[in-house]
């Protein structure tokens, strides 16, 4: 691990004039020479295997006092970025009206990592990809632009069948997100300005031509909080692995129905593990809404969730079973007992 | 927290790895002499800085590098060579730790971030000469072979029985599953946490 300077900030203001202050006016947030710490399971990991290079880290945990509060308000959901992946999976009130999201929490990493990890952090954790995760190889687009991809032609079982690009095919790793991403959830972002918001989806940016840059983030701007319209008491969040517990998503789906009788009257459909940014498939949504579910309906649904896949030698497995993932996720959440 | 203090002379292994500790921090303190590092913010990243870490209820002043993790100032820094660096990337939970009462992951958690709370190791959990139920649970049920998982494990299993996930054999599977066994001892890990579930109940309600 490289030297770096360490503050601790017990305010949001002295935080981000830190980070701001560090940070060199033009780099991407993830390459920025400045970063926050809060659960640290991402960034101290990369900063161990040389990936991740802050030359000042800032400890924003003492916010948490403020920024970790979880309420239901008006019934919006209203969540504070620093708020623990275990504490709020193990909030009644999560659990009852948006279980996609303490299903997301409770199979995403282990006891200990949820423990650690601030939920802002966590819809920020980096790929898994091995390749850019490992400094020896050279050519990673993400880590050093340009370099090329050695996951194109390389072992890529994990990696990611959709929103690829000829420059990258990280998968997206996290599992929260797909949960925020159906629920339309809002990011609020603090800042040198102040406070802004922006619609979840429009806050990973698919890798294109730079995928160094995997978000709409600048330096010196921190996620405070996420918010939530309405309960989703009807939704699930099926994750398929490698392990039963303690793995990423090979494929997985958060979904949320709004149901009449048998006919869906709002459908909310999020791919994780198969994509390179949380995935949303706003296409299944619309084949779904005002039908009845039946095995038919799931098939077309799960067909058009991947449509537009691209596999690579070793990833092809994934389009068949993420249909899967998709299929039974629907009639689970269909069938819940609510 | 029970200093180690040789009860003999002769030097075994353990008491020679603490020896190896305190000496190798020597050189640290030296290249510090004459700075004054700050809790708070260090000017030169390459420079020292000065922290003081609550350790089983004992408050422990060190001066360190800010790199430094916690599980490397409790086993380099501190002589507490309880906690196991297996993987060193969280993902094998043998430096598992509490921090204010939660199990957390110390190789990847800074000392300096550490400051202010209550952290507690393997070392710190036997009472007045007696195993926590936990450490005899393991004992009882034979819940390793090499051990060196043990520690992770067993702060692990307190913690999941204190969270409430020991209800049922796939309940604690499931919330043990951020520690790795390399030999395979889970079965037995399973039924020690289930012996020392009631046993906590028990010693908390005495």
């Amino acid at each position: 691990m490289r030297p770096f300077t360490y503050q601790r900030t017990t305010d949001a203001s002295s935080a981000i004039q830190a980070l701001a202050a560090a940070a060199s006016a033009n780099n991407a947030l993830t390459e920025a020479s400045s970063q926050p710490l809060a659960g640290g399971t991402t960034l101290i990991d990369l900063m161990k295997l040389d990936v991740m290079r802050p030359t000042t880290v800032v400890d924003i945990n003492p916010l948490a006092a403020s920024w970790s509060n979880v309420s239901v308000d008006n019934g919006n959901l209203r969540l504070g970025a620093l708020a623990r992946m275990s504490d709020v999976a193990a909030k009644p009130e999560i659990q009852q009206h948006y279980p996609v999201i303490a299903d997301a929490l409770k199979l995403a990493a282990s006891p200990q990592l949820r423990n650690m990890a601030s939920l802002g952090g966590n819809v920020l954790q980096r790929t898994r990809c091995t390749y850019f995760r490992d400094v020896s190889y050279a050519n990673c687009n993400k880590r050093n632009p340009g370099s090329g991809c050695a996951a194109l032609q390389g072992f890529n079982r994990t990696h990611a069948v959709l929103g690829t690009s000829e420059q990258c095919i990280a998968t997206y790793p996290g599992d929260l997100a797909q949960a925020l991403i159906a629920l339309d959830a809002t990011v609020e972002i603090t800042g040198r300005s102040g406070v802004r918001n922006l619609p979840f989806s429009e806050l990973h940016k698919p890798p294109g031509d730079t995928p160094g840059i995997e978000t709409v983030l600048s330096p010196g701007e921190l996620i405070s909080a996420f918010s939530i319209p309405g309960r989703w008491p009807r939704s699930v969040y099926l994750k398929a692995r490698d392990r039963q517990s303690y793995e990423f998503a090979l494929a997985s789906a958060a979904i949320a129905l709004d149901m009449q009788d048998d006919v869906i009257n709002d459908a909310r459909v999020a791919l994780g593990g198969v994509a390179t940014v949380p995935w949303r498939a706003r296409e299944v949504e619309a084949l779904l809404k005002g039908q009845k579910l039946d095995d038919a309906l799931t098939g077309r649904a799960a067909e058009a969730a991947f449509a537009d896949a691209k596999a690579g030698k070793h990833n092809g497995f994934k389009i068949a079973l993420g249909k899967r993932v998709v299929s039974r996720a629907l009639h689970q959440a269909a069938t819940m007992e609510i | 927290m029970n200093e180690r203090k040789p009860s003999r002379p002769g030097l075994n292994r353990r008491g020679f790895i603490s020896a190896a500790a305190a000496t190798a921090a020597v050189p640290m303190v030296a290249r510090a002499a004459g700075t004054a590092g700050t809790p708070v913010a260090a000017a030169d990243p390459s420079l020292p800085v000065d922290l003081s870490l609550t350790i089983n209820d004992t408050s422990k002043s060190l001066r360190i590098d800010a790199r430094t993790t916690l599980l490397d100032a409790l086993r380099e820094h501190i002589g507490l060579t309880g906690s196991k660096k297996g993987c060193d990337h969280g993902q094998c939970g043998a430096c598992t730790v509490m921090i204010d009462g939660r199990r957390v992951l110390s190789c990847l958690t800074l000392a300096l971030a550490a400051q202010g709370q209550q952290i507690t190791t393997i070392e710190g959990l036997a009472k007045d000469g007696k195993l926590h139920p936990m450490q005899q649970a393991f004992v009882d049920q034979d819940a390793f072979q090499c051990g060196y998982c043990t520690p992770g494990q067993i702060i692990s299993g307190i913690a999941c029985v204190k969270e409430g996930h020991a209800g049922s054999d796939d309940d604690i599977r499931e919330y043990m599953s951020g520690n790795i066994c390399r030999c395979a001892a889970y079965p037995n890990i399973v039924a020690a946490v289930k012996q020392a579930a009631p046993a906590m109940s028990d010693e908390q309600k005495g």
